[in-house]
């Protein structure tokens, strides 16, 4: 691991020169290490793909404390911490008007749609890091049949709630924003929701389980009603 | 209900010191861009330096008092009027239900903040009041005041606006609030965190002459113009955590300063960081306006720090005492 400074008020920890499973995994780790550890000082981490930017607050804790905590703690992390820690299941009804570019994605792979279907929610997606919009997971592990280039024009709001497909990653949008990712489906799920206990955080991992338009229709009453 | 919006001036939102501690989940911290002059807005006015207030953009807002209640407004350069008459700046004012304030635009800086005793009593989120107007949440509604909003806020006797009017007086002897930005401010940088990605020549060209502040600059960052920083390969890095005053280097060559709206993560190389201290700074430049850096070390830096939370502990614990 390599620390360098971020300022006055950060430490960016640097695990790995990749974006993988065994790097996001160890930043998952010495993220919880440090949670667990309850230092006064520090503000917040926030992962990345292989780093994680611990903040604090300078005038409560020194930088070289900090420093050293953190070195020690990451020697001592252990292989059992750092599996993921939950594998979180998300609906989804694939094609038909929620995902429009599933037949685009199919014919760029070669594949029926019901292919594609079954091998976009076979794999458990790691969630290497949270950024862009509030929930927005970085995923890695799409198969890479799946992979599709992005829109040549991004579309100007895609629904809260599509999954989607951009190059080499798979990802929901949990708030309505423009984007250029292929959408092959739609959650039902609220996953923008302020101040609740968040669905997922890095380090987990997503499943996508194929539901129908009815399904959609009944947990989309529910989840709103609830969240 | 407590003021009434009749022009919302502009960009003006409800800011307190932001919602720390929900980056790791992709919220933006938000908050006042310049928390040195929220501070002393609020110290005026007898309140916690970080309770909710108004932030305007060079614009300030018209309002309308619906009650009595004390407010501050600060901001530099500023000429407010109360029913059309000259009022004062950086004082507690006192103003009466049916009484209108006419903030008027900043002269000099770019952001201008109006407290109000007891806070601007809009719901929190997340531990917070600041509007974040990407996410649609806090504030009003997630949004910029519009004409016609009613703000909450608590009713001020007389009396104890007379109270607040004498200890403001007596800590204007002792530690003046207002301040003042140099016209080509020199800004501190720290090295880092990912300065070794640049030729040791870039930290000299980002020093070496004045930027100046590109017209799509807001609240998520400073865009600048001037001598374009080169990368010893490209710009991209695997995506990582942002602060508050991150220098980001784009694919042009230009910087970008991170200030309160900023994403919580981002691909950019940053080859310097600003320190802390220096923020309100560059909070208060407007576009068109020029800026040079400079680089320090963290000993100077953390000195700067501490000088600055002196004086903010100083005005609150002098608002407290009497």
């Amino acid at each position: 691991m390599e620390i360098k400074p971020a300022g006055l008020t950060g430490l960016l920890c640097v695990l790995g020169k990749t974006a993988d499973d065994a790097t996001a995994a160890k930043v998952a780790a010495l993220d919880r290490a440090i949670a667990a550890r309850k230092l006064t000082g520090v503000v917040e981490t926030v992962p990345g793909f292989a780093s994680l930017l611990v903040r604090y607050d300078p005038l409560r804790i020194s930088e070289g404390r900090l420093r050293r905590v953190v070195e020690r703690l990451a020697e001592t992390l252990d292989a059992a911490a750092s599996a993921p820690a939950r594998v979180v299941e998300i609906p989804v009804c694939y094609g038909g008007e929620f995902g429009p570019d599933l037949p685009f994605v199919a014919a760029h792979a070669g594949l029926t749609e019901a292919e594609v279907v079954r091998i976009h929610s076979q794999a458990a997606y790691p969630i290497r890091m949270i950024g862009f919009l509030p929930g927005f997971p970085y995923l890695g592990g799409l198969d890479a049949r799946l992979h599709t280039p992005r829109l040549d024009t991004p579309r100007a709001a895609i629904p809260a709630g599509s999954v989607g497909i951009g190059g080499a990653q798979t990802g929901v949008y949990p708030l309505e924003s423009p984007g250029g990712w292929r959408l092959i489906g739609r959650t039902p799920l609220r996953l923008f929701a302020p101040g609740k206990e968040p669905l997922y955080s890095a380090g987990d991992a997503i499943r996508f389980t194929p539901i129908g338009p009815e399904k959609f229709r009944e947990r989309e009453a529910a989840a709103w009603a609830s969240r | 209900m407590g003021i009434e919006v009749i022009r919302p001036g502009m960009f003006t939102t409800v800011q307190d010191l932001g919602r720390a501690g929900h980056a790791a989940e992709g919220f933006p911290e938000c908050g006042a861009c310049d928390k040195r002059t929220l501070a002393a807005a609020n110290a005026l006015v007898g309140n916690a330096p970080g309770a909710a207030a108004l932030e305007f953009t060079i614009l300030g807002p018209e309002l309308s008092a619906r009650k009595d209640c004390a407010v501050a407004v600060c901001g530099m350069g500023l000429a407010p009027k109360t029913n059309g008459k000259e009022t004062e700046v950086w004082k507690p004012l006192f103003l009466r239900a049916g009484d209108v304030l006419n903030v008027g635009a900043l002269a000099r800086g770019c952001r201008g903040y109006i407290a109000v005793r007891g806070g601007v009593r809009v719901p929190a989120v997340m531990g917070s009041r600041s509007t974040d107007t990407r996410c649609g949440i806090g504030g009003v509604e997630g949004r910029a005041l519009r004409a016609g909003d009613l703000l909450p806020v608590e009713a001020c006797a007389e009396g104890e606006w007379e109270r607040l009017a004498r200890r403001a007086r007596a800590l204007g002897r002792l530690a003046p609030l207002a301040w003042e930005r140099a016209a080509e401010p020199v800004v501190s940088l720290l090295p880092g965190p990912q300065d070794d990605l640049f030729p040791p020549e870039a930290l000299e060209t980002l020093t070496a002459a004045p930027y100046t502040v590109a017209v799509d600059s807001n609240r998520m960052g400073l865009r600048l113009e001037g001598a374009p920083v080169r990368a010893k390969a490209g710009m991209d890095i695997l995506s990582d955590g942002i602060l508050e005053g991150s220098v980001q280097i784009s694919s042009g060559g230009g910087p970008i300063v991170m200030l309160a709206d900023h994403q919580t993560t981002g691909g950019y190389a940053k080859i310097a960081t600003v320190a802390p201290a220096d923020i309100p700074i560059l909070a208060q430049l407007r576009p068109g306006e020029r800026v040079r850096f400079r680089v320090v070390d963290r000993r100077e830096a953390l000195r700067d720090l501490r000088r600055l939370h002196r004086t903010l502990r100083l005005w609150t614990a002098r608002f407290k005492e009497e």
